[in-house]
């Protein structure tokens, strides 16, 4: 597990591991559905992340959106799923970007709170390996064309590989950033 | 507390709470631009903050903040997914009125023409002239005027082994004043700002001028029409300043 600051967020740690070939995922999705406040934490599936900057742009938005009172879902852990979505609608970027009974390589982003307690109980419930997040890792993990109908990216070129270029994570980071206005 | 001087305007949130640096690099009309870090310690990011203005009713200054800040960053936005070199934007916050940009490695044309190696010759200012004629004329290709056109509002890129010439590929910056148009009219409008202001700022390279006309009237279907336009506003200009 990586503990990492936002460059003007000092106040709020975040604690980032990624997880590949979950097994429990379903386990996991029940907790968040039931409430259980022992796991408050951002769960994302990795086939929809494109880059480590996406996923941090969408914890600084959220921590912003925090501190200026204007959250749109439950708390600063759900706001982070839906912060990765190009719009509004909090369902759809749950299913999008969220758990599903069989998501396999899994982010979990925990804000704030004790590193120590926080690694312990993930590596405790959750059933993968912990790995470093990377853009290789992501790279390797997510679907490229899913990414691209999410965020209406122009289909590659006839010949060319499906995969998304520096170019792609810009235009990601602008829809997020104008997401609501 | 320290006392803070008249031109040290109190940041917005998160910033005004923030342990990052934050380096001053302009403090234009409108806007204070920082250089600063953004998502990571390591990667530079522009910031831009539309500070209030106390003279405003509070109710009007959000409002216009808002529209300003929006319109520039949506603005960024298409030009980036149509093809047009400009910044990419990484946040915003139009309650708060700031914008983080990607931060661009390099110089403002206005700055490399100023500091550029007089005894390297004309060839090197002709295919600046070149690039940014190719540029302007991508940006009106895809219905977009700039609304502001000078030669600090265009950035070269560079590296440490081009820094000092005037290699680099244009970035286009500045889009506060952008609108999005399909009238011929006021595409010729953005190019005759960009004419005169060159003129004042660069009259030593005012004579190559032509050669950003050339480059633009091949970059799109119309251009050529463009730059017929162009004559009447230059006409127009003309009258008007007679007139005093
Ligand atoms: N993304 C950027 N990367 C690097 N420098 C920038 C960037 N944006 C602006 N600058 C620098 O800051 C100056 C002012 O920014 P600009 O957007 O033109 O604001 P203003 O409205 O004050 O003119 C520019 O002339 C340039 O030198
Ligand atoms: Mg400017």
């Amino acid at each position: 597990m990586e503990t990492t600051h936002l460059p003007h967020l000092p106040d709020h740690p975040l604690h980032i591991c990624l997880f590949e070939q979950v097994q429990n995922a379903s386990f996991l999705r029940r907790q968040l559905l039931e409430g259980n406040t022992d796991f408050e934490y951002a769960f994302l599936d990795a086939s929809v992340l494109l880059s480590k900057n996406h996923v941090l742009a969408s914890c600084f938005r959220s921590i912003n959106d925090l501190l200026n009172n204007r959250l749109k879902t439950r708390n600063v852990h759900s706001e982070i799923v839906f912060a990765l979505s190009p719009n509004s609608n909090i369902a759809e970027s749950f299913r999008r970007f969220g758990l599903s009974d069989d998501s396999k390589n899994i982010v979990a982003i925990k804000v704030g709170g004790d590193r120590a307690k926080i690694e312990e109980h993930l590596l405790a419930n959750v059933e993968g390996k912990a790995v470093e997040l990377t853009d290789e890792a992501l790279a390797g993990m997510h679907d490229a064309a899913r990414i691209r109908k999410i965020y209406r990216l122009e289909a590659p070129k006839k010949g060319e590989v499906n995969v998304l270029s520096r170019e792609s994570e810009a235009l990601l980071l602008g829809s997020m950033a104008l997401k609501g206005s | 507390m320290a006392t803070e001087t008249t031109s040290q305007r109190p940041l917005p949130a998160p910033f005004n709470n923030s342990t990052d640096s934050l380096t001053l690099i302009t403090q234009g009309a409108e806007a204070l631009l920082y250089k600063t870090t953004f998502l990571t310690p390591t990667t530079p990011a522009a910031l831009k903050i539309r500070p209030s203005k106390p003279w405003r009713h509070p109710t009007l200054d959000k409002r216009l903040t808002r529209q300003r800040i929006l319109a520039e960053a949506r603005v960024l936005a298409k030009c980036k997914r149509d093809g047009v070199s400009v910044p990419a934007v990484l946040a915003l916050d139009w309650e708060n009125g700031w914008t983080v940009s990607e931060w661009i490695e390099g110089v403002t044309v206005k700055e490399a023409l100023r500091k550029r190696n007089l005894e390297e010759g004309d060839s090197a200012v002709q295919s600046l002239m070149q690039r940014i004629g190719h540029a302007v004329g991508t940006l009106h290709s895809i219905g977009v005027i700039h609304g502001d056109l000078t030669s600090s509002n265009m950035m070269l890129r560079q590296d440490p082994t081009t820094h000092g010439t005037l290699d680099g590929d244009i970035v286009l910056i500045d889009f506060g004043l952008a609108t999005q148009a399909t009238q011929e009219e006021d595409r010729a409008v953005d190019l005759y700002v960009l004419e005169r202001a060159f003129g004042s700022t660069h009259p030593r390279e005012e004579a190559l001028f032509g050669v950003v006309l050339e480059a633009y009237g091949g970059v799109y279907k119309g251009a050529r029409a463009t730059l017929r336009r162009l004559e009447d506003v230059r006409m127009r200009g003309r009258k008007k300043s007679m007139l005093g």
